[in-house]
């Protein structure tokens, strides 16, 4: 039976943990002068893109490569996608051409679980980010970064590391992914933003919530910034730029009260001035650049588990 | 990072289920005499271990390239370079299995290129790891020469390699299960091996 990552949810402690030690392996490819292991040899790797993605493309794009696999880009750009298919055609097509997994990213929160549950393919689908849903792989990424910078013991374990994520949690995938992944490898999560930007059934989400950066970050292992969404805004969230810059914007003021080991983290892409100040993001303690390095190895782990193997060997049931 | 995951290999379920006894074939002093003997050949055939890189295959096969890797230093009195080389990726049979956790790859920090590379493993079974771990190399460098020592050889090739030093030349049925144990990894350091009909004889 064909297994998929969906949500950051499908995955248990020990899958969690596995992948996170499959990337670790496999993060040192990037060091050798030949970056290509034979593993996934004759695979066929879709990346179906609905929504414009760069570095989310472009990564899942390299890890496949390195794992031998073929790759087919589908960008909604410039194809049927554009001219009126329906998912399920799309499917159909993907289908036909024999693809072994398909990685989706989707305006619509839950055309991956659509995709992966209505029989229409049978390859393993991998959630690339759909709507204000979820997006797993970057939580996987950023579990990764957290433990190699925060990590104890021989495991890097995030036990009772406290990560704050700031901004624009109500269209966040990654805030979700993050807050379910980090709850289940042990970490405490707090989600800081305006009333107006947290989602509604927040309270139900294994994390701590709050409006006052101040009060939060001086406590924080790592501080995740997001972007605020304003494609994805019609009304008004905050009075002004400025106003929402100067409450929930990490300056270098706020990076004082940081602890020296807290790591700043931001998934990209970022807008210099408006969540994060250029002199915080161009910082030591940030790790933006290597999130983006890491997202190769971590992306690779994935694809390895879910297509290396007779049958998978992390991801939730069908 | 975890530097020496050490999972539990797929060996005997049950060391005392009656129908399946075991016997060891190699205790603690063999082993030891076997790799000296082995660390000894080593510089005798390379003539010293100047160029040498010593690079064990995971999970048994690390212990023992370092612990031959200590005996070649302490008889020439300088280290030799030792690391592994996990051969997972390039299994012929990885789709034969779900997928299958990684183990370490820790290549020394002045590479392959131009060096003899003795590959170390515990057990020369069907040739099949070898093969993988040759592959490997090809896309870490090009070594001037790649030698095998392994602690047992079991027999029953199925593809044309052999090894340069061997430990014991074991003779066994294709249903005995040898299995290595090293202290540090494992309790003790032995060589045991499994049949399926009860053992005429039974050394401890």
């Amino acid at each position: 039976m064909k297994r998929h990552l969906l949500s950051a949810a499908d995955l248990s402690r020990d899958d969690a943990e596995l992948v996170l030690r499959t990337a670790a392996e496999l993060r040192e490819l990037a060091d050798r002068p030949i970056k290509k292991l034979p593993a996934l040899r004759g695979r066929t790797v879709v990346n179906l893109f609905f929504e414009d993605s760069t570095r989310t493309r472009i990564s899942f794009e390299a890890a496949a490569k390195r794992l031998s696999a073929d790759v087919i880009n589908f960008a909604a750009k410039g194809s049927s996608l554009s001219k009126g298919e329906s998912l399920k055609d799309t499917a159909l097509t993907l289908e036909a051409m024999g693809a072994d997994a398909v990685v989706v990213r989707h305006g619509a929160s839950g055309a991956p679980h659509r995709l992966a549950h209505s029989g229409w393919v049978r390859s393993s689908v991998v959630n690339a980010g759909d709507g204000t849903h979820e997006h797993p792989t970057q939580a996987l990424l950023d579990a990764f970064t957290m433990s190699r910078h925060l990590g104890t013991g021989p495991k890097g374990s995030l036990d009772g590391r406290r990560v704050a994520i700031v901004g624009d949690v109500l269209h966040s995938r990654v805030a979700r992914s993050n807050a379910l992944l980090l709850n289940t490898l042990g970490a405490e999560v707090t989600l800081v933003a305006p009333p107006t930007l947290f989602p509604v059934g927040v309270e139900s989400w294994p994390v701590e919530i709050s409006y006052d950066l101040d009060a939060v970050i001086p406590k924080a292992d790592a501080v995740m910034m997001l972007r605020v969404q304003r494609e994805r805004m019609s009304g008004g969230f905050f009075p002004t730029a400025r106003e929402y810059s100067r409450r929930y914007g990490l300056d270098g003021r706020r990076m004082a009260t940081l602890q020296d080991h807290t790591i700043v983290m931001h998934p990209g892409p970022m807008v210099r001035g408006m969540e994060i100040t250029a002199d915080v993001a161009d910082a030591d303690r940030s790790v933006i650049v290597e999130q983006v390095t890491n997202g190769v190895a971590v992306r690779m782990a994935v694809l390895y588990l879910l297509l290396g193997g007779s049958e998978p060997a992390v991801g939730g049931e069908e | 990072m975890p530097t020496h995951p050490q999972p539990v290999p797929p060996g005997p379920s049950s060391s005392t289920d009656p129908a399946r006894p075991v016997r060891t074939v190699l205790d603690e002093r063999d082993i030891g005499r076997a790799l000296t003997r082995i660390s000894h050949e080593i510089l005798e055939r390379n003539k010293g271990a100047t160029d040498l890189v010593v690079l064990g295959i995971p999970s048994r096969g690390v212990p023992l390239a370092e612990r031959i890797a200590e005996r070649i230093a302490a008889v020439e009195g300088y280290d030799v370079p030792v690391g592994s080389l996990d051969v997972t990726m390039y299994r012929d049979d990885l789709r034969m299995k779900p997928a299958r956790t990684l183990l370490p790859t820790q290549i020394p920090a002045g590479g392959i290129d131009g060096r003899i590379v003795v590959l170390v493993d515990d057990v020369l079974f069907s040739g099949r790891t070898i093969r993988a771990a040759l592959d490997a190399l090809n896309d870490l460098g090009r070594p001037r020469a790649v030698q095998l020592a392994v602690l047992v050889d079991r027999g029953h090739r199925e593809l044309p390699i052999r090894a340069d030093f061997v430990g014991k030349n074991l003779p066994t049925s294709l249903v005995e299960r040898v299995r290595v144990t090293l202290a540090g990894t494992d309790d003790v350091d032995a060589v045991t091996i499994q049949g399926t009909a009860p053992a005429e004889e039974v050394t401890a």
